[in-house]
Formats: C-alpha cells, sequence, structure tokens
C-alpha cells in the first residue's frame, strides 16, 4: 500500500477546512495535500530529524515530539480531527494515546496493518511470522511493537469509549468493505468519543 | 575560511531621543551596524539576526586590518550559519545585525559620552530592555527604507529580541526563528546573572561603575562573570568529554601538585583562560546592563503570566528550536513558547535538536539544526519570490 493511496484514502474522510493534527506527520506529504486540496491547517508531530527536516522543506507545521510523551501541548477539543497513520503500532501506550487522541480532537481516524489479513494468517499457519507488504519487518527488527487486527480495535475503541463513524480496510489501495478483517492488509476506522 | 570575504560596519547616528521602558531617554546615539546581500527591489527579502549577550553586528564575514588585509580569525559570530550558499543565504537575503545599545562593540554604551554631562556614562548609562533594543533595531530599518522583515532570527537572548518583534512591531515581522531562547528567565538564570553581576560589583577596581576614571578594569569580577557563564553554556557531557579529570601539567596516574591555589585540573585552565580573554575586550558595566536585560524580558508579565495572551498579538509564523542537552534555556522553555503558539493557533514549526554541546549548541555547525534553517529560510524564499506576496505587500503604504 503506497503512502500515496492511503492518504488519497484518508484525505476524502477529512472535512475540508479541518483544523488537523497529524500524530506520527512523517514528511508532511498528508498534511500538505490536506493544506493544498482541502485547506486545512494545523500540526504534525514528528519525532525523526530527516522527517522534521522535510516538513519544514513542504513548509508544512510540524512540531518535534516523542509521541510516547504524551499531547499535553494540546488543549482539548483544540483539533477537529486527529489522524494515527501508521502509528499506532509503534507506540508503547496505545489506549493512553487513543483516549488522548479523544481527547485533544472532535473526531480521529487511524490506520494501522491488519495482522489478520489472510496472507499473514497463512504465514502463521506455516508456523512463520509474516512479511508482506504491509509487514514488511522480520520478528526481530520490526518497529512495530503492537500488531493488531481489525477486529481488535473495535474491541478497544468500545472499551475507550468511541464511537466508530465509519470502518473499512484497504488492499492495494482499494477500499474493502466486506470481510475486511480477512481481506483487508489495512484497518481504517473514523471515529468520535461515544 | 569565510566565503562572505571582508565585511565593513557602518555607524548609523540617532538624533531623535529613544524613550526607554525605564523612563529614561537615550538621545544623540550611534548604532554599528553591519548588512550582507543585496535589498532586493520590492525591499522584500531582509533579515534581520538579533545578537545575544557578548556577540555583536559582525555575525559574518571578515574584518579588515587598516590595509584591507583581511585579519585572521576574524570570522563574525554566526559565520557558519550566514553567507553565499549557507543556511541563511546572502544570495537570496539582505542580512542586517545591529549592535545594541549598550553593548561595548561601537554602538552607544557605557564607555561613551554621556551628552547630559559630558562625563563617559559608565554606571549612569540607562537601563535598557529588550523591547528598548528592538525599538532601536526598528529605527534602523526605517532608516533603511525596510517596511517588513522577511524574518528575524536570533538566539538566546537573540530569540528573545525575535519573539519580541513579533509582539511589538507584529506587521513588520513574516517570521520569526528563535533558537535556544525560553519566553522569560527561570529563577535559577536569574540567579547566575546575580552571580556575575556581585562578582563586578564586588571587585575593587570597579568603582560604583565609574571605573574609567581612575584607568583600572574590574578584570578579576569579568573573569568570575564570564567563567560562570561559561559553566552554563556547556552540557555536563561535553565538559566530561572536552576536559574530564584530566590535571595540567601531569601524566595520567602521576600524582598532583596538592595545591588550593595552583591550576590543576583542565577544566580550571580552560575557565581561566575564557575568563582572561573576555575581560580583555568586554565591558564591566555592559555586562551588568545585558545580564539585565536578560533578567526583565518577559512578554506574559502583562498579561498576568499568560504567554499565549501575550502571543496573540503575533501574526508572525515561527520556527522554534531548542537543544537536548541546553539546561540553561532548556527544550522544556521552547515547549511553551510553542504551545503558546498553538493555542493562539500561530503557524509554528519546532525542531528539538539531539546535540551534545548544551546552550553553546546554538553557534555550533550541527547538521540537522542547519538543515531545518536552510529548509526554513528555502521556504521563505519561495514565499517571497512567489506571487503570494504582492497580496500581502498590498496594503502596505
Amino acid at each position: 500500500m503506497s503512502d500515496r493511496s492511503i492518504h488519497d484514502v484518508v484525505a476524502q474522510l477529512v472535512p475540508p477546512g479541518s483544523r488537523v493534527l497529524d500524530l506520527g506527520c512523517g514528511n508532511g506529504a498528508l498534511l500538505a495535500h490536506l493544506r493544498d486540496s482541502r485547506h486545512c491547517t494545523g500540526y504534525g508531530i514528528e519525532l525523526d530529524d530527516t522527517k522534521v527536516h522535510e516538513c519544514v522543506q513542504r513548509g508544512v507545521n510540524v512540531i518535534q515530539r516523542n509521541l510516547e510523551e504524551g499531547l499535553s501541548l494540546f488543549d482539548d477539543n483544540s483539533f477537529d480531527m486527529v489522524l494515527q497513520l501508521d502509528t499506532l503500532q509503534n507506540l508503547r501506550n496505545t489506549e493512553a494515546m487513543l483516549s488522548e487522541t479523544a481527547r485533544v480532537g472532535r473526531q480521529g481516524i487511524v490506520a494501522f496493518p491488519n495482522f489478520a489479513h489472510w496472507p499473514h494468517r497463512l504465514s502463521v499457519l506455516r508456523g512463520r511470522m509474516p512479511v508482506t507488504k504491509s509487514l514488511p519487518y522480520q520478528w526481530y527488527d520490526t518497529p512495530n511493537i503492537r500488531v493488531a487486527t481489525f477486529a481488535d480495535f473495535e474491541v478497544l475503541a468500545r472499551k475507550s469509549g468511541l464511537r466508530i463513524i465509519e470502518s473499512f480496510g484497504l488492499t492495494d489501495g482499494q477500499v474493502v468493505k466486506s470481510w475486511p478483517n480477512l481481506r483487508a492488509s489495512t484497518a481504517v476506522f473514523k471515529f468520535d468519543r461515544a | 575560511m569565510s566565503s562572505l570575504g571582508v565585511v565593513t560596519p557602518v555607524s548609523l547616528h540617532f538624533e531623535a531621543p529613544l524613550p526607554l521602558r525605564s523612563g529614561a531617554a537615550l538621545r544623540d546615539y550611534t548604532l554599528m551596524v553591519e548588512t550582507y546581500g543585496q535589498l532586493n527591489a520590492d525591499r522584500s527579502n531582509a533579515v534581520l539576526v538579533c545578537h545575544a549577550l557578548n556577540a555583536s553586528h559582525h555575525v559574518a564575514g571578515l574584518h579588515a586590518d587598516e590595509h584591507g588585509k583581511p585579519i585572521p580569525k576574524s570570522q563574525g559570530w554566526w559565520d557558519n550559519l550566514i553567507g553565499p550558499g549557507k543556511p541563511l543565504d546572502t544570495h537570496k537575503f539582505f542580512v542586517i545585525c545591529v549592535n545594541n545599545p549598550g553593548s561595548c562593540f561601537g554602538s552607544t554604551g557605557p564607555t561613551h559620552l554621556n551628552p547630559d554631562t559630558g562625563r563617559v556614562y559608565g554606571a549612569d548609562f540607562p537601563v535598557v530592555t529588550v523591547e528598548d533594543w528592538v525599538d532601536a533595531q526598528a529605527r534602523v530599518l526605517d532608516r533603511l527604507g525596510i517596511e517588513q522583515l522577511a524574518a528575524v532570527l536570533g538566539g538566546s537572548l537573540g530569540g528573545m529580541q525575535a519573539m519580541s518583534w513579533t509582539l511589538q512591531y507584529p506587521q513588520r515581522v513574516r517570521h520569526c526563528i528563535a533558537v535556544a531562547t525560553a519566553p522569560n528567565l527561570s529563577a535559577q538564570n536569574i540567579a547566575f546573572n546575580e552571580v556575575a553581576r556581585r562578582a563586578i560589583i564586588t571587585d575593587p577596581d570597579f568603582h560604583g561603575g565609574h571605573f574609567y576614571e581612575h584607568g583600572v578594569v574590574p578584570r578579576r569580577g569579568l573573569r568570575v562573570a564570564r567563567m560562570i557563564g561559561h559553566i552554563t553554556y556547556l552540557s555536563d557531557d561535553v565538559m566530561d568529554e572536552k576536559f574530564g579529570r584530566s590535571l595540567v601539567g601531569r601524566e595520567l596516574g602521576e600524582e598532583p601538585r596538592y595545591s588550593t591555589q595552583e591550576i590543576e585540573f583542565q577544566v580550571e585552565s580552560y575557565l581561566r583562560y575564557q575568563g582572561d580573554k573576555f575581560s580583555d575586550y568586554f565591558d564591566a558595566n555592559t555586562y551588568l546592563l545585558i545580564t539585565r536585560a536578560l533578567d526583565y524580558f518577559d512578554p506574559a508579565r502583562a498579561f498576568g503570566g499568560d504567554l499565549a495572551a501575550a502571543l496573540a498579538q503575533a501574526v508572525a509564523k515561527f520556527l522554534v528550536i531548542s537543544f537536548t542537552t541546553d539546561w540553561r534555556f532548556a527544550p522544556a522553555r521552547s515547549r511553551e513558547i510553542v504551545k503558546a503558539l498553538v493555542d493562539n493557533r500561530h503557524d509554528v514549526s519546532y525542531a528539538e535538536i539531539d546535540a551534545p554541546h548544551g546552550h553553546d549548541a546554538f553557534l555550533l555547525d550541527d547538521a540537522r539544526y542547519h538543515n531545518v534553517v536552510w529548509a526554513y529560510f528555502d521556504r521563505i524564499h519561495r514565499e517571497i519570490s512567489g506571487p503570494t506576496l504582492n497580496i500581502a505587500a498590498r496594503g502596505q503604504p
């Protein structure tokens, strides 16, 4: 799944003119896309020096910060939309981060690799950890410290008092509406506070 | 080697009194100014660089001797950042730096004659604040015919001036780049300044600040003040790496001298050297004035301590940079600025550079730091070269 296609799909979920916070904003491409195509404003949070530099080059507002240290920089409800794309799986305090997301934003969108995608299941059935396009790492060098399935997130969202507005899967840039837990390499959820 | 080559300062004289926050005024004063690069036709590419405690208007390039020959090692204090092809590129920007009044590098200061008394100012030089300096810098811009700055840039105390610009003259600043700075000094920071000031004031050669007429300099006080400063500019790690516990003139394993007064450790030798060097060129009254300006800076004070309320007036876009090992102006202080800007929904980017050098890092050549500054100035240059500027400039006289 290329960044480009996930960005296009996610951008469609962000209302034009939104105030956006992008957690783990990477090189700022999505924020720049939202700014240029949907007149959104806001900030990205990124830890990596090289990516922070790329954000500055793009003219995207970026704040260099370790997400594990929380979102104390931001007041309650200060954003229309908080994005966490391919970020959740790298965080130790997943649950706390999700509730922080719901605190500072009116709505949130998360996207993460779906561990229950069928090629992953096959791999585990064969007795090996999956190494695929959406999970391209070996078990010993992966930055993904939280692997979860599409179905797992529904449970955590309910537990965290979040209401799922929209959810679907993505495979090769295509939206997967039916059986996403089996058929999608990426899980996408849009939610607000219940 | 410097890539700007020889640069020459100019001195600008101002007759109209400059009202100061203390209620006093400075009249008949001179400001030393250096500029690099060319001001473009629509006067939109000016960048003001604000200097910190012991620096001057000589930011980049080399000075020449009386025969026009470049003086070796006379590079400006931010020469690694500013020049042709450098992060603040003088091919693209017109760079201005002003030696602040009260300083001791040519602008009117305590070593000059007080026009009211005909005597050297000495301790009678009025207390100047960051805000007063910004007012003085604004007059320089007026003189140069610059209505709006593409950016104001400063580190440490210079960062405070940069921030203050966005509050005092919000319409005159498009971008503010504040490096290794703070929204005010902590009590610990004021305490360090106070120790430095006491060292100077209690030096018997200080004579209440009127030492010039006694033909002496309170060197001991200046040395100690500088030593304290240097300790706070470096990180614990970098000091350890530089000096460790090495003894002067003794091999590892050799016995120390067992002396209480001789230099024993390398770090002592370094501090004394820095202190000696400083006392050769820096003015004691200037040191008092500048540390006081640091102490007083607190834009939130007029807003009941609410920094966000203070920064609400700013319209500039910000780049804030801090260094992880800087404990004198710690990252947490920069994050306060970022938070206050975010609370106002102002445009801000923040880089927290993982550098080992402590507060001094802002003056050093670090690729991650310089790349961010470079990228930000590239963006500013695109902005002022693009069609958007005409829209922004339409409202101006």
